[in-house]
């Protein structure tokens, strides 16, 4: 799209307001005809906006597009980067590490993420967690929870796991037995599969560009 | 046309206000409903081991959040079921069918509440989704329950266009209603998919979510509390009408893009960063306007109404529409306050605010106006000592709980987002600060005074009047 927000914006409410003004020709600004005619003309051009910037967004956030990663994604090392030009945080791919000691196809890791989904709705989530800072505010936000430096700080250790989603595995198959901090998560009875789908979920959504959210991810401890 | 309604007087009510009657009943069992797992939750954050395995904070927080949900819409829709036969001076066409569908409707909540309870989650499959729970906030009622609730609006949208149609005249209040209950159906059908793609997901997931409260909602009040007005002060037709095309064109015309405050950090593009911005600020606009109509129309009449406790409710919704959805909307709105702020408790602050001073105060006026005409014969100026007790413990305590949430909002956004960089850590270190665990205990404090306010209300609600009735017998 060749359109900054700036004139979007500004064409938005200049068109809403000419038009309404042609249309009330000979009608004062106090009447309700004036205000039935505001209230039909912006209505309908705003949605028209909405309308035509989905399009748009929508083709922007296809998975691999660009700003959401493609479902292969979960093979690689994903980093934050410093972006000097947008001057914030940005997800960086790195090297090939497999995924539980594997290489996913695109077709395998789609099936595991869809799968990872689902579980992420059936269990509830975003009833104490955030998903990309929605949801509610018990929980942490999971938005970069892959990037976590907690795992490798004390849940490896703890669970004497090898790799991060090795430990995240651990941890999550029975929350209440090793708590972190007062607030507990309960068990969710997850499986080993679902588990294993579920952690792919969360290192794919990861290396989503937030547009630099949740601020300064991990650089303060 | 009349310009206003006639002053209630002894008249049978019509079929619809019967069914309008059911509406508000269950609405208020529900608000009871929404504050019980409310404290749970709010106890949970005091105590976190408090019914960890049984119930859960985000079965609690499910229960709370959907019961507030359901009880302000059916509240809502109660309205317009009591008014529509007033505006079109007949009975609603299709009654029968809506009775039929409300009942389905109760037995279908009463289905998805026992599975909240009981069963809570399933498997990682499509079932789950169709039958426990779909997991996305606010909407989490399963599939089933969701088309349930399409055929449930159609028919509610089919009785509104028909009568109508039958009455063979249309009023400005009718025309904005009907406009905004076909977009209203249509945006739900929005959420009710799946899609594996999460920021896609939430793009549509916030056409409901948004554009039924800041939007929809907002517009389906502005006509309930137009009919309100001309029932309580007599305000003429023009007037009213001419405000709400007023309000609709700001309601919309800074709502609908004033979605992109939600597209700031989901994945989507940067652009959604400048125009969410920008439109979001404007949308208190409509809420400055609705004060100034409150307070000139509540002054122009010098408090002289026919129904006491619905006018306090009807200038609270005002003010506290204004402050909550308002203000406290306004204080995070804006892109680099909301990097922050996002996510934080500062959210369930404007949440608490937003929805009591926008919804809650509607219906309550709305409960109000129905208790009147069912006494026989209705009290006229209807008042009380207890409503006053029940409207000023509920405000106090809604601005306490608020309160208590903007204060832990400033630490967790302080801690947890500036200074820690929004790791597991930096949670805990911010909800284990002074400012957000000591106010954990206030918040619960609040939440019980604004219960015995609930109690209380519901007790006025089954007496008020009822002497009055008793000596004219």
């Amino acid at each position: 799209m060749d359109y900054s927000w700036i004139q979007i914006a500004v064409a938005a409410i200049f068109l809403s307001v000419v038009v309404t003004l042609i249309l009330s020709r000979g009608y004062g600004w106090l009447s309700p005809t004036f205000w039935r005619n505001a209230a039909v003309v912006s209505s309908l051009i705003m949605t028209f906006v909405l309308l035509w910037l989905t399009f748009d967004t929508a083709n922007r956030i296809r998975a691999g597009a660009g700003r959401v990663p493609d479902w292969s994604v979960i093979n690689y090392e994903i980093r934050l980067v410093w972006d000097p030009e947008k001057r914030r945080q940005i997800p960086a791919v790195g090297r090939e590490t497999g995924f539980f000691g594997k290489i996913w196809s695109r077709e395998e890791a789609y099936q595991l993420i869809n799968k990872g989904k689902m579980t992420l709705q059936s269990r509830n989530c975003m009833e104490c967690h955030q998903i990309l800072g929605n949801g509610a505010y018990y929980a942490t936000d999971l938005t970069r929870a892959w990037l976590d430096p907690w795992w490798e700080e004390r849940i490896m250790p703890l669970t004497g796991a090898k790799t991060r989603e090795e430990a995240m595995r651990a941890w999550l198959k029975n929350p209440p037995a090793m708590p972190q901090g007062p607030r507990k998560m309960p068990n969710l009875r997850f499986t080993d599969e679902e588990l294993k789908a579920l952690i792919a979920f969360l290192k794919w959504m990861s290396a989503i560009d937030t547009n630099g959210f949740p601020p300064r991810f991990a650089v303060a401890q | 046309m009349a310009t206003s309604f006639a002053r209630p007087k002894a008249q049978e009510l019509f079929e619809s206000q019967k069914l309008a009657l059911a509406y508000f009943a269950v609405a208020i069992v529900l608000f009871g409903a929404q504050l019980v797992f409310g404290l749970l939750a709010a106890y949970q954050y005091i105590n976190p081991d408090f019914l960890l395995a049984k119930l859960p904070f985000m079965t609690n927080r499910t229960l709370h959040v959907n019961a507030m949900i359901v009880w302000l819409l059916v509240g809502l829709m109660g309205g317009v079921y009591w008014f529509l036969p007033l505006e079109t001076g007949r009975e609603v066409v299709g009654v029968k069918l809506a009775k039929f569908i409300w009942w389905v409707i109760v037995a279908g909540v009463g289905v998805v509440v026992l599975v909240y309870l009981f069963v809570q989650i399933g498997p990682g499959n499509a079932l789950t989704l169709w039958f426990i729970n779909e997991g996305r906030e606010y909407v989490e009622a399963p599939r089933w329950a969701d088309l349930a609730i399409v055929a449930w609006v159609a028919i509610f949208l089919y009785n509104v266009i028909a009568t109508t149609l039958a009455a063979r005249r249309i009023t400005g209040l009718l025309g904005v209603l009907i406009f905004d209950l076909v977009a209203l159906g249509a945006l739900y059908t929005a959420g009710m998919h799946y899609t594996v793609n999460v920021t896609m997901d939430q793009y549509l997931w916030w056409w409901v979510v948004h554009l039924w409260v800041e939007a929809t909602w907002e517009v389906l009040v502005g006509v309930v509390m137009g009919w309100s007005l001309m029932y309580l002060l007599g305000t003429p037709r023009k007037l009213i009408e001419t405000w709400l095309f007023l309000e609709v064109a700001l309601v919309f015309g800074t709502g609908i893009l004033g979605l992109g405050h939600h597209y700031f950090w989901i994945g989507t593009p940067e652009y959604w960063i400048g125009l969410g911005g920008f439109f979001s600020a404007l949308e208190p606009l409509p809420l400055v306007a609705m004060v100034v109509h409150a307070v000139y129309d509540a002054g122009a009449h010098r408090l002289h109404t026919v129904n006491r406790p619905a006018l306090f409710w009807a200038i609270a919704q005002a003010f506290g529409n204004f402050v909550g959805a308002g203000v406290w909307g306004f204080m995070q709105t804006l892109p680099q306050i909301n990097l922050y702020s996002h996510g934080t408790q500062l959210a369930a602050a404007h949440g608490h605010l937003a929805f009591f001073g926008a919804y809650v105060g509607t219906v309550l006026t709305l409960v109000y106006i129905a208790v009147q005409n069912i006494r026989r014969p209705a009290t006229i100026p209807l008042d009380s000592k207890l409503w006053s007790w029940a409207f000023a413990l509920m405000i106090l305590s809604i601005f306490g709980i608020a309160g208590s949430f903007t204060i832990s909002g400033f630490a967790q956004t302080m801690i947890e987002r500036a200074e820690l960089g929004s790791t597991w850590n930096a949670l805990i270190q911010s909800y284990t600060h002074p400012w957000y665990a000591n106010t954990l205990a206030w918040r619960f404090g609040f939440g019980l005074l604004f219960l015995i306010g609930y109690l209380i209300l519901v007790y006025d609600l089954l007496t008020i009047g009822r002497k009055e009735e008793a000596r004219a017998h």
